[in-house]
């Protein structure tokens, strides 16, 4: 059947928490009411990446893009457009502070200055359909290398373009490659770390949700590479949508015989499994990765030995992230020389970040390394909402660091990023603007990662915890003159001492933020101040007198009836009452509370 | 489903190649049929049937069939629009079953205006 129009409904876990499943089954029975269903197909898809605006739909060919779609909307929708033709505006993009929507994908800024490889079949394809993918160019990649292609050429072909790891490590995933099929020692495995523990992110589930098929692609051309026959994903039980979509994958691969014995008949042998994981963070570790897989406790081991040499059950062992094994058949399909014309000099190809946070377009995005921060914050993330002023972003989640406002001319990569105290990590981007504290922020970051440690090196354990007391006490109105340097002096110890990347990371927040945000924490521990009025124990709420007409609106919401005052006359907050709780502040339309 | 070799992977491309195409947009004609009321009393829906019929048969997997709104004309319609890549979008009027398929053979598949038919060159832009 051919069909005039697809719509590309997003059943991405976004998506499907704010009803996308309910909009699919109804524009497939309105279409079906008015006589359509042999033109119109319906299609559901992955994450599109837009999702603060979901429902999403996307007319193809015609590249039309819906959003914030509710129930109600869909009859007159589909009569409208696909029954007389006439798009319905309404429905369409508006970006935010402005007055005209845009109509196609093509023009919204958030996608078209995106640059798609790892998230290339990103709402084109049904997830569910092995078809599909073969449609887009999928398992092509992998009839190359096993018709035209030996291991070494395929390492080579890696090695040439520069792929880096897109887990948090950015180590070249060809030399990775290359070291394990050296070992004479078999069997291999080689793994897909799905675990995703940066809160926040999630660009790997997206990719898994979206495109599964390109995920395994990938694993048969490193397992053809080093030698290996078994495969093993490691994802979180969390993401129960990405898990199923990759178990239809896996399943739709295997009767095709694109894995198992002899693939496509060439003789070559391999298989997945999926491992779901328990979920802590330092479970996304390799080494303790591998521990989860074979069934004893989580904890990371010292490295030499690699798991390229040895790994899962002492075997030679190759991981890879999701989105660096997603990367892979494109570049044996369009060449390294393709690849590595994208990027800087060091730092080849894309990435995807999450945008989140202080931004008007939240979402996942893929980006040319080099891009400034700028074109990612302004352009594609269409900047602070509410007039806020800008002060910076963390990048890379818990081990990562916050790049200041002055530096948004930064060219994003692995090398400029941690020059400046920051990192790729994987991926996660929280833009913070004024209203943002940073020691509150570091605190929050340590919080999540003392919290995770496994606890075996005193270092990381007794020392993520003593950061954790300086840095709650100073945000409690009690800092003294010498914590800044006690941080300081801890956060090095903790990198140099510990054995794992969590506990040689998760200063990496608080050291970042004194660098560049250092009189915030002077203000908190000198003046007893936060100049972000986040502290609650550092800030004050005033009536002011000049302002205040006596509505008594602010009197009647504090909850803790801390306000006086006679209607018309000016109110009072009684401050041994007052919780700080700063409803009076949003209430009061005459803007005369105010925060000292 | 038995196990594919590789002329049978690239049997299952050629036959969701059209899908894959027409999702990305990628067409080298666009036949755009009028569907306003009018249009539609007037039958534009056996003219749309009829196109996704015939471009089906032709094996074509770049033509694209799609819809629009009115075309301020109701005394002419159905109408269509064809739009060949980098030609001049060409808009046919009265249509019937047998005057669309003269057009698609005539215009999509082998590049001639069907003149005896055609309303007018080019499509008007707002000033
Ligand atoms: C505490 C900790 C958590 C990690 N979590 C993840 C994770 O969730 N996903 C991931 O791919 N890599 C994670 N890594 C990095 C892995 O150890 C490993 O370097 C990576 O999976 C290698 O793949 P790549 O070379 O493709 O990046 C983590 C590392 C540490 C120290
Ligand atoms: S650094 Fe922390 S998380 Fe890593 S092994 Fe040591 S205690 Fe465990
Ligand atoms: S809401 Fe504002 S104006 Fe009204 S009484 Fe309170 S402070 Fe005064
Ligand atoms: S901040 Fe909250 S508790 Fe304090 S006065 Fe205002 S409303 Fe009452
Ligand atoms: S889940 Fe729909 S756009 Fe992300
Ligand atoms: S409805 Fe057809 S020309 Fe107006």
């Amino acid at each position: 059947m051919a069909y005039r129009t697809h719509l590309m409904v997003c059943t991405g876990t976004a998506c499907v928490s704010c009803g996308s499943f309910k909009i699919k089954e109804l524009l497939e029975e309105e279409i079906k009411k008015q006589g359509l269903d042999d033109e119109i197909l319906v299609v559901g898809t992955g994450c599109q990446g837009f999702c603060a605006q979901g429902p999403i739909v996307v007319v193809q060919p015609d590249d039309i893009f819906y959003q914030l779609l509710s129930p109600e909307d869909i009859p007159y929708l589909v009569e409208e457009h696909f029954l007389k033709g006439r798009p319905v505006k309404k429905m369409m993009y508006t970006p935010p502070g402005e007055k005209t929507h845009i109509p196609t994908v093509n023009e919204i800024g958030f996608f078209n200055k995106q640059r798609l490889i790892a998230l290339r079949n990103k709402g084109l394809i049904d997830a569910e359909k092995i078809d599909d993918y073969i449609g887009r160019d999928g398992y092509n990649a992998l009839i190359k290398i096993l018709t035209a292609m030996t291991p070494e050429d395929i390492i080579n072909e890696i090695q040439k373009s520069g792929l880096r790891g897109r887990g948090g490590g950015g180590f070249p995933t060809g030399i990775k490659w290359e070291i394990c099929k050296k070992s004479e020692e078999f069997p291999k495995y080689i793994i897909c770390n799905a675990d995703e523990g940066d809160p926040g992110a999630y660009m790997d589930r997206s990719i898994v949700e979206s495109d599964p098929h390109a995920v395994i692609e990938g694993m048969l051309i490193g397992a053809r590479a080093i030698g290996a026959e078994q495969g093993y994903v490691y994802i979180r039980t969390e993401y129960p949508l990405a898990i199923s979509r990759l178990e239809i994958a896996i399943e739709q691969a295997r009767e095709y015989g694109l894995l198992g014995e002899d693939i496509l008949g060439k003789g070559f042998n391999f298989d997945l499994e999926i491992k779901q994981g328990a979920g802590a963070f330092v479970c996304g570790e390799e080494t303790s990765l591998i521990h989860s897989i074979e069934g004893i406790s989580p904890e990371p081991s010292q490295r030499p030995p690699f798991p390229a040499e040895s790994g899962l059950w002492g075997q030679p062992t190759n991981i890879n992230n999701v989105e660096t094994w997603a990367n892979v058949p494109r570049i044996i399909l369009r060449g390294a020389d393709w690849f590595s014309s994208i990027g800087t000099e060091k730092s080849k190809g894309t990435k995807v970040f999450s945008l989140v946070g202080k931004i008007n377009n939240t979402g996942l995005v893929e980006v040319p390394m080099g891009i400034t921060l700028r074109e990612i914050i302004y352009d594609i993330g269409g900047g602070v909402p509410n007039g806020k002023k800008f002060k910076g972003v963390q990048i890379g989640g818990p081990s990562g660091g916050v790049v200041p406002a002055s530096l948004i001319d930064l060219p994003v990569d692995y090398e400029k990023l941690t020059e400046v105290g920051s990192m790729m990590g994987s991926g996660g981007m929280v833009v913070v603007d004024e209203d943002t504290c940073m020691v509150d922020l570091s605190r929050y970051f340590l919080e999540f990662t003392s919290d995770e440690s496994c606890g075996k090196c005193t270092s990381c354990r007794e020392g993520s915890s003593a950061m954790l007391e300086v840095l709650t006490r100073i945000t409690e109105g009690h800092g003294k003159e010498g914590d800044i340097e006690f941080l300081e002096e801890l956060g090095y110890a903790i990198k140099d001492a510990s054995q794992c990347g969590l506990g040689q990371t998760l200063p990496n927040p608080v050291l970042s933020t004194i660098k560049n945000f250092r009189h915030e924490y002077e203000a908190h521990i000198k003046d007893k101040k936060c100049p972000a009025h986040v502290c609650k124990a550092l800030i004050d709420f005033h009536i002011d007198a000049d302002k205040c007409v006596g509505c008594t609106v602010c009197a009647i919401k504090c909850p803790v009836k801390a306000i006086s005052g006679n209607r018309k006359e000016v109110h009072i907050i009684d401050q041994s009452e007052c919780i700080k709780c700063g409803i009076c502040k949003t209430v009061c339309k005459f803007d005369a509370v105010t925060v000292e | 489903m038995p196990k594919l070799n590789i002329q049978d992977l690239e049997e299952i491309r050629k036959k969701v190649r059209k899908a894959a195409l027409l999702r990305e947009g990628i067409s080298n004609a666009k036949i755009t049929v009028h569907m306003g009321t009018c249009g539609i009393a007037a039958g534009a829906r056996t003219i749309m049937n009829t196109l996704i019929k015939i471009v089906e048969e032709s094996g074509r997997d770049d033509v694209i069939v799609t819809t629009s709104g009115c075309a301020g004309f109701c005394s002419r319609e159905p109408m269509a629009t064809i739009e060949l890549k980098g030609e001049t979008p060409v808009k046919y009027s009265d249509l019937t079953k047998e005057k669309i398929i003269k057009i698609f053979e005539e215009h999509v598949l082998n590049g001639k205006i069907v003149e005896e038919y055609a309303l007018a060159l080019g499509s008007e832009r707002e000033p």
